[in-house]
């Protein structure tokens, strides 16, 4: 699955590199943080300062860069090449929601008690909605952040969203907060937000695996982004390998065609004397390999339905640790992402 | 919550014990190891007639529904009736399963050359129709009416984050209570953590419990003796602050909701606490399902020292698309073999294959180490890897082949 490297502005068109929001989405399990840290890295490349989010409670950012916990603050948590800098930010719904009234109305040392009865818990999980909005609001006031200066604090804010069945939900909370507040600062907020995220400021990055489920869920998501007018960014395609077969060979490889004898004795040729028993055992790796190879160029087939840039992030044979993440933020930097 | 005998848990690590099910692993393919994870015998689990209901639990997209399913089918074919609690499948899946739509009920399933010697049946969940089936059954019907038809009930009944594992758990507990199947399996919801399945439950009865939304909606009169104390004058503003926030009407509809639900609450309360300890009999099992990916493993971790915490029976691990090695070759042999007939300019085939093992030898390694990770942590939980299947199962036939994997065979 060679993306063919063409003119790199193809897989990373100015509408995308204008982009101070990036949104990263994808099916469950399809390796969003990680690629959601990648390309923080990568942005940050060269001297800029990126922030990133996350907002499911899950301290996925602390695991991939194998770091403690972190706390509702934004800190520094890696260096990027050349001199740039990642920082990251774990949103938490209800220390969002007590920044939030100490902003607004004041409400300090009552803070606490209300939090250990519950009742700040019971007030973010009552109104649906109402946890995505100090989500989302927290994330605009990071992308709106200025200095004494008025420069940007962040150059760019990279968001580990939640997967694609909550995305437009997650995304287009004002339409859910419209009914809930009426009046009041959360109304004006909100609709500020919603400013932000349907504006060419936002994209929204859909991570997937070549492979059946993930692509379909990624075609139907480019749609309902489409059709709630919220914008598709790239897709990043995670975790590629170049098959080891010849192209020409994959097809038949996968059906089974592969003869033992012959095999047999190319072994032997250069003296690696196996029993047929091995020979039938690789054949059988073979056809496995082989039939997902077949699958994978099927799925990224029918991920060009998608009509957006596609991107690809190469399988990391050891897993994922924080030096793997320099090499995704690398791949992705070759591949245009600026 | 009745107390119960811990389940064996602390007995000698990694000797087998009744529930888990758990037997030594044989002399396996890959020599060299030396102390391996009891293997979960599926079979023996399946056909016990004590086991009742089979609970698969695991973060997101690491197969948990694919698993159900398969138990599901196996278990039929080998004799006992089964019943399929799904929460959210995909849909081919649920088309092999004969599910075309939420149905809030359940369905045999039939295709062809599906002829097992028991039954199967499969059902979707549909929340909100089990929530309103639950209110139907427990309020009168004029209280019933005013709840269903309460806007606040709506939100609770689609949209609050508990309500799906709540119903889950209640629709198990009325699956089990008609005495219809011999083994339910159930698929948990997708939340973002497993644990949700177990407290999510906890959250919902908070807010139906109704203290707090009584505190908001009529501070002044409700929070009388103690919590006012305590919060003091800071509470009547939080109160205000949040009725703008959410809104004065929503409030309201709350509180009227939660007056109707009070005459319900009881039966309500006591319905999940019965279901709760049908999660902790002898007869339920649960079978922690994950990838061999650092995430889904240390999600797996949680969950079964949360189990264990809670005396709940782990059947064991099941961890889904691993890559085995097939062949007994070296990957050095192998690496330096492709190098050589490249060397030689032989055609490619015979050096692709070679390298391609050597890449399986590493994805191996790298899944057995992960694994053993988790295994030096929780000794004496019984593990079954099933390794991949090279597309997605969408029909019985996949459903058979990884049920055949998860038997070990």
């Amino acid at each position: 699955m060679v993306t063919s490297p063409g003119p790199q502005t193809a897989n990373w068109p100015d509408e995308l590199a204008r982009v101070r929001l990036h949104v990263v989405t994808g099916k469950g399990g399809t390796g969003k943080t990680t690629t959601a840290a990648a390309l923080a890295l990568c942005l940050a490349t060269g001297g800029r300062r990126v922030l990133l989010v996350e907002v499911e409670g899950r301290q996925g950012i602390a695991q991939v860069f194998d770091r403690a916990p972190l706390p509702y603050v934004e800190e520094k948590i890696a260096a990027a090449p050349r001199g740039g800098e990642v920082w990251a930010l774990a949103v938490d719904a209800e220390a969002a929601l007590l920044e939030y009234l100490a902003m607004f109305y004041n409400l300090g040392f009552a803070g606490r008690t209300l939090r250990r009865m519950g009742a700040i818990e019971f007030a973010t999980t009552l109104a649906p909605g109402l946890r995505d909005v100090l989500f989302t609001g927290k994330i605009k006031e990071c992308v709106g952040r200025t200095d004494d200066k008025g420069r940007h604090r962040y150059d760019a804010v990279v968001v580990d969203a939640p997967p694609t069945g909550r995305i437009v939900k997650f995304l287009d909370v004002t339409k859910a907060m419209v009914d809930l507040a009426k009046v009041g600062p959360i109304r004006g907020q909100s609709e500020g937000v919603a400013r932000l995220l349907h504006s060419g400021d936002t994209a929204v990055h859909l991570v997937t695996l070549l492979e059946e489920m993930p692509v379909r869920e990624t075609l139907d998501a480019v749609d309902e982004l489409n059709t709630a007018d919220l914008r598709p960014g790239a897709v990043l395609v995670n975790r590629t390998y170049e098959p080891r077969l010849p192209a020409e060979q994959i097809a038949s490889a996968a059906s089974g065609r592969l003869d033992a004898a012959e095999i047999g004795s190319e072994l032997g040729s250069v003296g690696l004397d196996v029993s047929a028993t091995v020979v039938a055992d690789l054949i059988a790796e073979t056809v496995e390999h082989a039939a997902r190879g077949d699958a994978a160029l099927r799925a990224r087939t029918q991920l060009d339905e998608a009509n957006r840039p596609t991107l690809t992030l190469p399988e990391l044979t050891d897993g994922v640790d924080v030096a793997g993440l320099y090499e995704l933020a690398e791949a992705l930097g070759e591949q245009g992402v600026r | 919550m009745t107390d119960q005998k811990p389940t064996g848990q602390k007995t000698t690590a990694g000797k087998s014990n009744g529930r888990q099910a758990a037997q030594q692993q044989p002399a396996a393919k890959t020599t060299g190891e030396k102390r391996l994870p009891p293997t979960v015998d599926i079979d023996a689990l399946i056909d016990d007639p004590k086991t009742r209901v089979i609970v698969c639990c695991g973060s997101g997209g690491v197969g948990k529904t694919t698993t159900a399913a398969a138990l599901g089918v196996r278990a039929a074919e080998r004799g006992r009736r089964t019943m399929v609690l799904t929460i959210d499948p995909a849909r081919r899946l649920a088309q092999s399963l004969g599910l075309r739509e939420l149905g809030n009920q359940p369905r045999a399933v039939h295709a062809d050359g599906f002829d097992p010697k028991g039954e199967l049946s499969a059902m979707m969940l549909d929340m909100r129709r089990t929530f309103d089936d639950m209110v139907q059954a427990h309020a009168g019907p004029d209280r019933a009416e005013q709840i269903l038809s309460n806007p606040f009930y709506k939100t609770i009944s689609t949209s609050f984050s508990g309500t799906q594992e709540y119903m889950a758990m209640e629709k198990l507990g009325q699956l089990a209570a008609t005495g219809k199947w011999d083994l339910i399996v159930v698929d948990t919801p997708p939340s973002r953590s497993a644990l949700d399945f177990l407290d999510a439950p906890q959250r919902l009865s908070t807010v139906l419990d109704g203290r707090i939304i009584r505190l908001l909606s009529a501070p002044a009169r409700a929070g009388g003796l103690g919590i006012r104390k305590i919060v003091g004058a800071g509470f009547g503003l939080f109160a205000k602050v949040i009725s703008a926030i959410i809104g004065g009407q929503l409030l309201q509809d709350a509180s009227t909701f939660v007056q109707a639900f009070d005459s319900m609450f009881g039966g309500f309360r006591e319905r999940a606490s019965q279901t709760y300890t049908l999660l902790r009999s002898p007869g339920t099992a649960f079978l922690v399902v994950a990838a061999p990916e650092p995430d889904a493993l240390r999600e797996a971790s949680y969950f079964v020292e949360r189990l264990e915490t809670d005396q709940m029976p782990v059947a064991g691990l099941v961890v889904n698309r691993t890559h085995p090695v097939l062949a007994a070759l070296p990957a050095n042999k192998a690496l330096s073999a492709a190098d050589e007939l490249d060397r030689a300019s032989r055609p490619p085939l015979a050096s692709a294959m070679l390298r391609l093992h050597a890449d399986r030898v590493a994805v191996a390694n790298r899944e057995k180490r992960l694994l053993a990770r988790f295994t030096k942590a929780h000794p004496s939980v019984a593990v079954v890897g099933v390794s991949a299947l090279p597309a997605d199962v969408h029909d019985l036939d996949g459903l058979r082949e990884i049920a055949l994997r998860l038997a070990g065979k």
